[in-house]
This record gives C-alpha cells, sequence and structure tokens, in this order.
C-alpha cells in the first residue's frame, strides 16, 4: 500500500511544526535577549513598578535607551584588562594544545609499533577519570613548583597534548590514504617530513575543530583560574564575571553588559565558524 | 624502516602525551588514593589517619549523603530528560521547513553561552520579582516561586538551566537522524507503517547508538556538576538544597582545607562514576542497535 497524502495535508503540517517550532523559540531565546535588553535599561525600568507587573514584548525595549552601564561595568573591574588576559590565553592554549594533540595523534594514526593499542585505550579512559580525584595532588605540585598565581597550571598541561583532541585527529589521520605516507617513504621522507608537509595540510579541518574547541574551553574555563589566579590584574573574563557577581552582586543592569560583553565574542565566532562548529560536533559524538 | 626503528619513531611521537599523563593524571591520581587516608592541608605534610575518612563520611558525616543525594537526583531527573528533550527537539528540527536553518541556529545558540555567563544571566531571570521568568507567569496569572530563594525550587531552577542547554546534544541527535539511510523509511511507506510507527521502528530504534553515547556523556557530567552550582548558589542554596557533591567537595577541601577528606570523597564519587558508567554499558545489549 502506498500512502500519497494530498497536498493540503502536508501544508498543514509544515504548518503545525512552524508553530511549535516558534513556540519553544521563546524560552530558547528570551534569556538572551532579556540579558541584552537589560543592560541597556534604566534603573527605573528595572526595579519600578512596571518591572513587576508581567511580561510583554514591549518590555524588552530599553526606554529610555541607557548606554550607561557598559562603561558603569568597565569602571567596576577592569574588564578590558579581563579581555586581553582571556584573548592572550586562549592563543596560547590553543597553539599548544593542538600543535602537541596533532603531533600524538600522528603516532597513533600513522605508525605501528608496540603497545599501540594499550596506550590509545588508556588514552581514552582517561576522559572518564573525574577532575576531582586528580585535583588536589596536582594543585600541591603546582604550588610545589611555584606556579600557583600564573597561568602556567593552565598552559603547560594543554602542551603534552589533550585525549579528546588526540582522539578527535587520529581518527581524522587514519582516513588518509596510506599509500600516500608509503610513497614519501620510498622516496626517503621522514616521517617528521611526513607529518608537517603531508598529514597536517590536509587536516585543516580538523585542527580547525580543535583549535575551536580549545579556545570555547579556554574562553569558558572558570576552574582553572578558580583554582589557580589569585592576583586580580590576572583574572579572565569567566572568573572575573563570577568575581563581579559575589562582589556586587545587585548591580544587574552592569553584570548584564558584562555577562554581554563576555558572551557575544562566542556568539560572533560561532557565525564565523558555523561549519566547523557543527561538523566537529556532530563528528564527536555520532562517530565515536 | 626496520622493526626497532618503527617502535621508537612510534613512542617518540606519543611521548608528549606519555609524559604529560605521568605527571598530571597517572601519579595525582596514586596519590590522591594515599591522600584519603591522610589528614592533610596541603601546608604541612600529611599525616597517615587509616580508615578514619572514609568512616566518618559513611557513618558521620549528614552533608556527605545530603549532597550525594541532591547530585543523584540531579541524574536521575536531569540526564533521561535531557536525553528526551534532544531527540524530540532534533526531530522536529529534521523536517524540511522554510527557515529551519534559522531555528536550529537559535535553538544550538544557549548551548555555547559561557556557563558563567548563562549561569548569571538565570539568576536575573529568575529574579522572584522582577525577573523574566516570574514576569512571564503573571502574565498568565501565575504567581510563580521564589525559585534559587526556595528550598524546594532552587534545585528545578538548576534543572531548567540544564533543559535550556539541550541545544548541544540535541546537534548531536540531529546528525545521527541523517545518518538513518532514507531506504529504511521507503521500506517502512511500502509496509503501510503510519508516521509514529516509523518512529517507534525506525527512527528510535536507528538513534539508539547515539542515545546511549549522550547517556553515558550525560551521567558522567551530572555527577561532576559543579560550575552552575557555585556560581549561582555557592553556599549550597536554601537549606542545601543545590549543595552538590563537587560543591560540597570543594568546600571541604578549599574552605576548611581537608584534602585528606576530600581525597576521600574524590575516590568515593570516582567508583561511583565507574559503577554507574558500568551499569549503563551493561544494558546496552538489551536495547542499543548497532549497524542497522
Amino acid at each position: 500500500m502506498i500512502n500519497l497524502r494530498p497536498k493540503q495535508a502536508v501544508t498543514l503540517q509544515k504548518l503545525t511544526i512552524h508553530i511549535v517550532l516558534l513556540i519553544l523559540c521563546l524560552p530558547a531565546m528570551l534569556p538572551l535577549l532579556w540579558m541584552v535588553s537589560t543592560s541597556f535599561k534604566g534603573t527605573d525600568q528595572l526595579y519600578g513598578s512596571s518591572a513587576a507587573s508581567g511580561f510583554t514584548f514591549a518590555s524588552l525595549i530599553p526606554r529610555p535607551l541607557n548606554l550607561e552601564n557598559y562603561p558603569e561595568a568597565m569602571r567596576t573591574v577592569p574588564f578590558a584588562l579581563y579581555l586581553r588576559n582571556t584573548v592572550a590565553l586562549c592563543i596560547v592554549t590553543v597553539v599548544a594544545a593542538v600543535v602537541s594533540s596533532a603531533f600524538v595523534a600522528y603516532g597513533f594514526a600513522r605508525i605501528e609499533f608496540k603497545g599501540k593499542n594499550t596506550m590509545f585505550l588508556l588514552m581514552i579512559s582517561t576522559m572518564a577519570l573525574p577532575g576531582q580525584v586528580t585535583m588536589i595532588p596536582v594543585f600541591a605540585l603546582i604550588r610545589a613548583l611555584g606556579w600557583y598565581g600564573t597561568y602556567l597550571p593552565m598552559i603547560v598541561p594543554a602542551c603534552f597534548g589533550s585525549a579528546f583532541y588526540i582522539f578527535l585527529l587520529t581518527q581524522f589521520f587514519k582516513t588518509l590514504p596510506q599509500e600516500m605516507s608509503e610513497a614519501a617513504r620510498v622516496d626517503g621522507a621522514t616521517e617528521w617530513t611526513i607529518f608537517t608537509r603531508l598529514v597536517l595540510p590536509l587536516s585543516k579541518s580538523a585542527l580547525a575543530t580543535c583549535a575551536l574547541f580549545q579556545f570555547m574551553g579556554t574562553w569558558n574555563d572558570f576552574f582553572g583560574p578558580l583554582m589557580y589566579i589569585n592576583d586580580p590584574a590576572k583574572y579572565t573574563l569567566a572568573y572575573g564575571l563570577q568575581q563581579f557577581l559575589s562582589l556586587h552582586g545587585g548591580k544587574w543592569a552592569p553584570l548584564m553588559a558584562a555577562s554581554t560583553i563576555f558572551t557575544l565574542p562566542i556568539i560572533v565566532l560561532f557565525f564565523l565558524a558555523q561549519r566547523t562548529f557543527i561538523q566537529g560536533i556532530a563528528t564527536t559524538g555520532g562517530k565515536s | 624502516m626496520n622493526k626497532f626503528k618503527e617502535n621508537l619513531v612510534g613512542w617518540a611521537f606519543i611521548s608528549p602525551w606519555v609524559i604529560g599523563f605521568l605527571i598530571f593524571t597517572a601519579f595525582p591520581f596514586l596519590q590522591s588514593i594515599y591522600l584519603s587516608f591522610t589528614r592533610y592541608d596541603i601546608i604541612s605534610a600529611p599525616q597517615w589517619v587509616g580508615l578514619a575518612n572514609y568512616r566518618m563520611l559513611l557513618f558521620e558525616d549528614e552533608l556527605f549523603w545530603k549532597s550525594a543525594a541532591v547530585t543523584i537526583r540531579y541524574a536521575i531527573i536531569s540526564v533521561p530528560l535531557l536525553v528526551v528533550a534532544g531527540v524530540a527537539l532534533a526531530i522536529l528540527l529534521n523536517n524540511e521547513v522554510k527557515g529551519i536553518a534559522i531555528y536550529r541556529t537559535i535553538f544550538y545558540l544557549p548551548s555555547i553561552v559561557p556557563t558563567v555567563a548563562s549561569s548569571v544571566v538565570f539568576l536575573w531571570i529568575l529574579n522572584p520579582t522582577t525577573g523574566l521568568v516570574n514576569n512571564v507567569l503573571r502574565t498568565m496569572g501565575i504567581q510563580g516561586p521564589a525559585w534559587l530563594n526556595d528550598p524546594t525550587w532552587a534545585f528545578y531552577s538548576l534543572i531548567m538551566m540544564s533543559v535550556w542547554h539541550v541545544g548541544g546534544s540535541m546537534v548531536i541527535y540531529l546528525a545521527g537522524l541523517k545518518d538513518i539511510p532514507a531506504y529504511l523509511y521507503e521500506a517502512a511507506t511500502i509496509d503501510g507503517a503510519r508516521p509514529w510507527q516509523k518512529l517507534r521502528h525506525v527512527t528510535i530504534p536507528m538513534m539508539t547508538p547515539v542515545i546511549f553515547f549522550n547517556l553515558v556523556m550525560g551521567v558522567i557530567g551530572a555527577f561532576q556538576y559543579f560550575t552552575q552550582a557555585y556560581v549561582m548558589t555557592p553556599n549550597g542554596g536554601p537549606q542545601d538544597s543545590t549543595l552538590f557533591y563537587s560543591l560540597y567537595l570543594f568546600r571541604r577541601a578549599w574552605k576548611y582545607l581537608d584534602m585528606g577528606y576530600a581525597s576521600a570523597m574524590a575516590w568515593v564519587l570516582f567508583l561511583v562514576i565507574v559503577v554507574m558508567t558500568a551499569a549503563v554499558f551493561r544494558t546496552q545489549k538489551k536495547w542499543v542497535h548497532y549497524g542497522g
């Protein structure tokens, strides 16, 4: 039995889907719209009698438009400095993590050696190890090395490769044709040459995915700075925003301005690198 | 290349990871077993106390059990909720209607908002008097609760926030849906299957490997839930209702400098995660379909 639907039924179905999706869009988008709109509102609109009289879409529009919250946020805490710190830390950890992970992944993907499978399994299993287990000894180690209060506790571990990216890159490197390496070896190329001249240039998309994940990870990282940074001049945005909240909790409009400054670059990054984002995330979950 | 040289080159390539693993994972891992049997405050040398930490946390520490209960309850509610919401949303977003790419972007965006930012935003929108959520409820004629200030609702505020981030797993489910071969649906159509029958007998079974992956990651993540609780309810919420296990562990370690005790807590957490993950893996044969 072939079930052909009349055209009208299809239109009705599509209309229903639109309505359901539009309704669901409200809870998805309103918190972010509310964040941005609050950041441009004045005290009257935020705390006046109208502020607790129910929701209308008009209440999303700042009236009057107040541009003071951004400068006030910047005055209360040095967000420009936190932004510089965060960007610098992101760049360093991205380079460190991607380069080292690619190097290790090449070994796992393209060379046959004794103990490889055991080491690979061991590496995968470290991903399930809760950070709480190693937190205290690692802290003691960092303290003994004199790295407490610096960015080194966040940078140095990244230089040894990250299990997640090594896994991702290993899977990707394996898909490159083996004959290519064989031919290069016959021509006398070393593994290092094959890695840098052949494999890396062919893996730009996978490397970009790892770079993106690491960038987001460092940008969002709260636990690292919470553990290791004590000097306010070294705060990152994530930690600085939490400190702002705990010291000036009631200043909602400047807090929303600060949250917007913190969130906006990530959203812009998403729109610039949308394909890398979605592909990266989809391959991580679907194919492992 | 001869065998010996190949082994050498292979190990040379993976050596950065091996060294990092030994320094930052293996050695600390072993050390924390030892520390869990000591009294240790980071500053002075650890003192052996035998099973005292474990005895205290299992038999004398009410907050240990309280925080374990909060965490288990969170895992039991949020993990299945996120699976159902994620799959449902992905199925909805797998339809070819106009503007679907825009919808997908809208539902994905919340999941990339930095955790600290979304925590601060939720504190504000859950404000009992001027918050967005209670204003929306007021428009519908409902008097909203005090959310994070209320011992019953504080916990559900965090559940609500986790559902807001559903876009992250939705993308993975969507990729899974795209991988289901079209001929399965064609065959089902020829057999006269109705839409819900296709969902029940084609879509859901084919999605089980992806659901399984998300379930495992979800359980591991739920047991380590920390940042949101720390930012939104640094003291564990009203009547310790959001005192998550990791939050209590952190308090033990860094507020009381009770590092031996915190290590014992970390080991209990680790064992629970291992057991839970193994349990989820054991159910795998019963419901996960590989390679259609």
